[in-house]
């Protein structure tokens, strides 16, 4: 049984609870920050054990393979680097025709594209959100897009010196403008998928005489001033009217695959 | 309980936050990551006093919430709840069989997420819940039961292995010893 000092410590305990669920979002932000720095030896610990690991399989692998890896990245960069030349002459273009027109220009992505390593990921599992070990150091802020080549992850939530957390697409924090590549560009709002499967997000608000199919793609629509335009979401699996059936809702197969992110790109803000 | 007890103790919390967000194996193999903490609360409600219980429940709960989006503290009160309630009947509870410990750690793993949800959901924020989240339910109900055991196991073992053992008394005294001869 408890005693009467014990009843008053548990409620100092509550007590203390309530008030720091009661801070503002800045400071609880930053105590966070502070309180999940005390896990960076072990994450750090984490990643020289991977990179260690790395480079004991690397000096396995035989001199000839290497030399054929070479090779094949060797060529692929030469195409790379061919349509990197007609895509810069349609950047040119499109700036050109953008100024005849009046539109603002595209800024272009080149050198704003950071590297970061996702560390950790949600160990609750309501939400869908990483930590990556790049922060403000490195010129991330909050809301900066999150990609990998093959298509959208997120969106930095909060950041400090050296981490950030991304929130990825799927959770209810991220919600992206969008639109599907079809003759009409119909658009909508990716929004959150089920708690089960992480490769799976909803779009919603499309138009109900939308002409969906399976396997369209989804593109960002630039429309919600978080993502720029035309990164690749996902393809559609399935279309189905929403519950009110004043809308249509599908579902979306995410390009990127959220449930083993390793490296991400962070889009840095101009 | 010792200072090495508790010690050990907060030190399992701060691992069991750290491997459920930097280890994601099982959340693949099963589709949710299981959560420890449960499981090391019924271990430190029914070895230590209220004070460790209240100090386990904000430090653990801290820790998670830090690297998780829940807001900070959400998950000190369902520890605390789970804590208090089992201090308060822990003299009828059979701590040393193993059935008991799965029992109170099944209770507690699921006890514990929905208490985090309702508070999510009391604060006006948006988890996300549907059919799928009834099976990682059941998995970390039955996560922390069979995590629970384990834990008991693993701290009785540091125990014994590095904590002091008790003084064995004899009768002997030497200022009682008897002295034959004359020195």
């Amino acid at each position: 049984m408890l005693r009467r000092p014990h009843y008053f410590a548990v409620a100092l305990v509550v007590l203390l609870t309530l008030l720091v669920l009661s801070l503002p979002a800045s400071i609880t932000a930053r105590l966070k920050l502070a309180i999940g720095s005390l896990f960076l030896p072990l994450f750090g610990l984490t990643s020289g054990a991977q990179q260690a690991s790395t480079k004991a399989t690397d000096t396995l692998v035989p001199r000839g393979e290497l030399a054929r890896q070479n090779e094949v990245l060797r060529r692929e960069n030469q195409q790379l680097r061919v349509q990197a030349i007609q895509s810069d002459e349609l950047l040119r273009e499109n700036n050109r025709l953008r100024q005849a027109l009046g539109w603002e220009a595209q800024s272009p992505w080149k050198g704003r594209l950071k590297l970061a390593k996702v560390v950790s990921r949600d160990p609750a599992n309501w939400w869908r959100t990483v930590q990556i070990d790049r922060g403000t150091k490195d010129g991330i802020k909050e809301d900066c897009a999150v990609l990998t080549p093959e298509g959208l992850v997120g969106k930095i939530y909060s950041v400090s010196l050296t981490r950030s957390q991304v929130v990825l697409v799927g959770d209810p924090s991220c919600k992206v403008a969008a639109l599907v590549e079809n003759d009409v560009r119909d658009g909508g709002v990716v929004g959150p998928g089920g708690p089960f499967d992480g490769s799976f997000a909803t779009m919603k608000h499309l138009s109900r005489n939308a002409n969906l199919k399976p396997g369209q793609n989804v593109v960002t629509s630039g429309l919600g001033g978080v993502f720029p335009k035309g990164i690749a979401i996902g393809k559609i699996a399935d279309v189905h009217p929403s519950e009110s059936s004043l809308t249509t809702d599908a579902q979306i197969k995410l390009n990127a695959r959220l449930d083993a992110l390793e490296e991400v790109w962070v889009l840095i803000k101009q | 309980m010792s200072a090495l007890h508790h010690t050990l103790i907060f030190a399992a919390a701060f691992l069991a936050v750290f491997c459920q967000s930097a280890f994601g194996g099982l959340r693949h193999l099963l589709g949710a990551q299981i959560d420890l903490l449960p499981a090391l609360m019924v271990y430190a409600a029914l070895n230590a006093g209220l004070v460790t219980v209240m100090s386990f429940a904000l430090f653990a709960g801290l820790l998670f919430d830090s690297l998780s989006a829940n807001p900070l503290g959400t998950t000190v009160m369902p520890l605390l709840i789970i804590g208090v309630m089992i201090q308060f009947r822990r003299d009828l509870i059979l701590r040393d069989q193993i059935f008991a410990q799965v029992l109170i750690g099944l209770l507690a793993s699921a006890i514990a997420p929905v208490l985090s949800v309702l508070m999510l959901l009391s604060g006006r924020h948006e988890p996300l819940i549907g059919w799928g989240s009834l099976w990682q339910w059941i998995v970390m109900a039955v996560g922390g039961a069979v995590a629970t055991p384990v834990l008991f196991f693993l701290f009785g073992w540091f125990n014994r292995t590095f904590g002091y053992r008790p003084v064995i008394e004899t009768s002997f005294r030497d200022d009682r010893e008897i002295r034959r001869g004359r020195n």
